[in-house]
């Protein structure tokens, strides 16, 4: 990955954030950052926001500029790039990727024992006001867009000040929230977050088991399922979709069946139930022990568990599993879902003719798998 | 807390070795006889397979969250939602006429004396006045008669003024035209297209059968049915016309052949109806009649038919058993005005008669063709809606119907799939309050209800079936269960 690196910088005294431009524009020059590959003839960098540069460049005096960049072509003109004046330049927003997200926060109130993105105890609201200058940056054409965390709605005011501003400017973009949908509890916070009205979102919301004290375990956080359920209800009050998402790991795979009947029961109104491998990173690996269940072993239950969603109507999805250990008979809930810069393949993948069609793995999951990883034959694909 | 509490629910003995526990919001769990008794003296292990499934149901409660109580209180809101609207079918009877002359028709009159029997123009438009006094948010208009087709300026008058208030208000609007189809041409088609109606005849089985349920002049009932519903479908589209069938003494001995028939004609649903108590077929008992027991032997072969057209791909709903399913298994509310409590009769549905009398039901309406006026509502010329839908004669109808509070209804163990249709227990043994141990309507549901609890339990093949009647959609190809 190279969204992001430390550079010189000169006439940098406060954060920037702009849209980046080779084609050099007529209007609009104070929100974008021209960009200046090597070797690229000298350019008119006058009224530019800045000016990114390969190698050095002196030729817009008075001018912001960041040089000394190995390489600009992961950016193209629309993707979305901070410079701080520390000379940290990051890409934002990239135009061309189905993957955007804004990570809102990077505190969260609960502490999975499988976090993938392990929480901070850092005050870092006052990055509230550089998400709100990227949602005005987006291109309002770009079809998805996340928002995540930590726990995003750990904002509060200023989650919802996020969801109003993508109504505002990206009214076309569909918006999706991953959130433990602990503070939906609070009634009026559901109810202000309905208010807002946005056209096209989804809150995705983890729920681990049918058992409250299971739940609250394998997020560590007491009383975190009685906030969640009667926040998927409040949601749902106020017209707030929400998908809801299920690891799946030692401890939620016993009562998986179970979940699912609880889920068909509870929260019908569910706009999709997302059954998901586990990701291979972050807090799991300090946690595997615990967590670790080869997946051809958990195959029973999690064909059963989805049967009783589908036979209630309900819209299921499977992601982050290999299909070579995934039950034949769930290949068509299966989804391609891991982003595109972390799919890999293994050695054992070699000759497969289902790959096409198979998420493969995380680059960061390829230590720990199953054990009956194989290459299928197209006379079985 | 220490130990653990109970929440409310009702059980029954399920077999030998089994017993079924029902939560106030319909969800149920089958348990170990011995299980029971564990459970009800609070000695279950907490954190056992039966604990854990008892409380994720909402069975018992084991610690200060007040989760539980907000999921069950929803639930419990959710399944009876069908309230909320109020009266949302609105029943006009166009004309007590009819050329069919069915043994088992309860109210009809083969005559021709139109004065005499056909609703006004005035009557009708009154009618509608009260139908859109009504609040529910999406109306159902159901025309019948009689034979609705021989009085077709009243169907156009209707449909047309309807829908144009529909469409002013905003409002959404359903029509239906129940019809034998016997007379129907080729105009009346074209205002069926042209208004998005719904068909809804008749047909009790092969033509043999048909034709003997169902006389009419020439004997060809059967032929102008079959020939209705093929240019019906032309025109209309394939789904936009159902029938249904009345079970008669005569079709006990054919369930085969009668879901062969609606096979056979291209229906995806079957609704196996025994005869209602009423008008003309309480009088011709001795023909047409038979006990509840005999009914539901054929009801119980019928379904095996049913389910092996399924299990063999070809999509056919049993109307009854669907309705059942979906509150047995689902979460969702299920208005149906003779099985809800309180029953649905005059806040679920209304009857406009053709003579401006409303009635709270078609039984209601019929008992009033017998000389028992006790469930007319008022009439359109000389009644305000106020007067109708909120005066005594409804109260008290609503009231004796809420079977949270009638005695054998309150504890069974099924309760929260059933209800009370008080004009029925009132047709049958002249109270409005049903003597359950002895009442046919308590023997035909308590009955299903186990028997399509035990199908579902036995095979899930035949789940999987129920499922898909449940979604109102075929099996998909692809299938993980």
């Amino acid at each position: 990955m190279r969204l992001h690196e430390v550079v010189a910088v000169n006439g940098v005294d406060r954060q920037l954030i702009g849209r980046v431009t080779r084609t050099p524009l007529s209007s609009g020059r104070s929100d974008a950052f021209l960009l200046i590959d090597d070797g690229a003839p000298a350019a008119d960098a006058a009224g530019y926001l800045g000016v990114l540069a390969v190698g050095d460049f002196s030729g817009a005096p008075g001018s912001p500029v960041a040089h000394g960049l190995r390489h600009l072509d992961y950016l193209d003109d629309g993707d979305v790039v901070v410079v701080d004046p520390t000379g940290f330049v990051r890409a934002l927003y990239r135009r061309a990727s189905q993957h955007n997200f804004i990570l809102a926060t990077e505190q969260c109130n609960s502490l999975c024992l499988m976090c993938s993105q392990p929480p901070k105890t850092i005050d870092d609201s006052h990055r509230l006001a550089e998400h709100l200058r990227l949602i005005d940056l987006i291109d309002p054409a770009t079809a998805e867009l996340g928002i995540t965390g930590g726990e995003p709605t750990l904002l509060r005011d200023g989650f919802l000040q996020l969801i109003a501003r993508c109504r505002e400017r990206l009214p076309h973009t569909a918006l999706h929230v991953l959130t433990n949908g602990r503070l939906f509890f609070y009634r009026s916070f559901a109810e202000k977050l309905g208010a807002i009205a946005h056209p096209d979102l989804v809150l995705g919301i983890p729920l681990y088991s049918d058992i409250d004290s299971h739940h609250d375990h394998i997020v560590q956080a007491p009383g975190a399922f009685e906030e969640t359920v009667i926040g998927l209800h409040h949601l749902d009050r106020y017209e707030v979709r929400v998908e809801i998402r299920v690891v799946l790991h030692a401890l939620s795979i016993p009562r998986l069946p179970q979940l699912a009947t609880f889920i068909a029961r509870n929260f019908p109104f569910a706009w999709q139930i997302a059954l998901m491998g586990l990701e291979m990173t972050g807090l799991v690996h300090r946690n595997l022990r615990a967590l670790w269940i080869d997946p051809a072993d958990y195959q029973k239950e999690l064909r059963e568990a989805a049967a009783i969603l589908v036979d209630a109507g309900m819209h299921v999805s499977i992601y982050n599993h290999q299909l070579c250990v995934l039950d034949r008979r769930l290949w068509s809930l299966a989804r391609k879902s891991i982003s595109d810069w972390k799919n890999v393949y293994l050695p054992e993948c070699n000759g497969c003719d289902a790959l096409e069609q198979c998420g493969g793995f995380f680059q960061s999951g390829t230590r720990i798998r199953s054990a009956r990883i194989h290459p299928l034959s197209s006379s079985a694909a | 807390m220490s130990g653990y509490g109970l929440l409310p629910f009702r059980f029954t003995r399920f077999d030998d070795a089994r017993t079924i526990v029902v939560n106030e919001a319909g969800e149920h769990h089958f348990l170990a006889n011995d299980d029971l008794q564990r459970f009800v003296m609070h000695e279950l292990p907490a954190g056992g397979d039966t604990f854990l499934d008892l409380k994720a149901k909402h069975f018992l409660f084991d610690s200060g969250s007040i989760a539980p109580f907000e999921l069950l209180a929803t639930k419990i809101r959710s399944k009876k939602a069908f309230l909320g609207g109020f009266t949302s079918l609105h029943i006009f009877v166009i004309s007590l006429r009819c050329e069919h002359s069915c043994h088992y028709c309860q109210v009809s009159r083969v005559s021709a004396d139109r004065e005499r029997y056909d609703m006004s123009e005035e009557t009708a438009r009154r009618a509608l006045d009260l139908a859109f006094r009504s609040p529910a948010p999406r109306l159902k208009i159901e025309l019948q008669g009689g034979e609705p087709l021989l009085h077709f300026e009243r169907v156009r008058q209707i449909v047309e003024e309807a829908q144009r208030r529909a469409a002013d208000e905003g409002r959404e609007i359903e029509v239906v035209v129940t019809s034998n189809l016997a007379m129907l041409d080729d105009d009346m088609l074209v205002f069926f297209h042209d208004h998005g109606v719904f068909l809804s005849t008749s047909v009790d089985g092969p033509e043999a059968l048909h034709n003997a349920n169902r006389p009419r002049p020439g004997n060809d009932s059967y032929a102008r049915a079959v020939d209705g519903i093929r240019r019906a479908r032309a025109v209309l589209g394939h789904d936009r016309v159902a029938a249904l069938m009345t079970t008669t003494r005569a079709s006990l001995q054919s369930p085969e052949a009668i879901v062969s028939e609606y096979l056979r004609l291209g229906f995806s649903s079957i609704f196996l109806r025994p005869l209602s108590p009423y008008g003309f077929a309480l009088r011709s008992i001795r023909t047409t009649g038979y006990s509840m027991r005999e009914f539901l032997d054929f009801y119980v072969r019928a379904l095996d038919c049913i389910l092996d057209a399924n299990a063999k791909g070809r999509y056919l709903a049993e109307t009854y058993a669907q309705l059942l399913l979906t509150r047995m298994l689902t979460p969702f509310a299920t208005g149906y005005v003779d099985l809800q409590s309180p029953a649905g009769a005059g806040i679920g549905a209304a009857v406009y008669n053709y003579d401006g009398d409303v009635y709270a039901s078609d039984e209601s309406r019929m008992l009033a063709e017998m000389g028992d006026t006790r469930f007319r509502l008022g009439n359109v010329h000389r009644d305000s809606y106020d007067a109708i839908f909120g005066g005594e004669a409804l109260r008290r109808i609503v009231a004796a119907s809420v079977a949270e509070s009638i005695p054998g209804c309150a504890d069974c163990a099924f309760l929260p799939w059933c209800g009370s249709d008080p004009v029925h227990h009132y047709a049958t043994t002249g109270d409005v309050v049903p003597h359950v141990p002895t009442s046919d309507f308590h023997e035909k549901n308590f009955f299903i209800f186990k028997h399509l609890l035990s199908l579902y339990e036995r095979d899930p093949a035949i789940r999987r079936i129920f499922w898909s009647w449940i979604r109102n959609e075929a099996v998909p190809s692809q299938e993980v269960a």
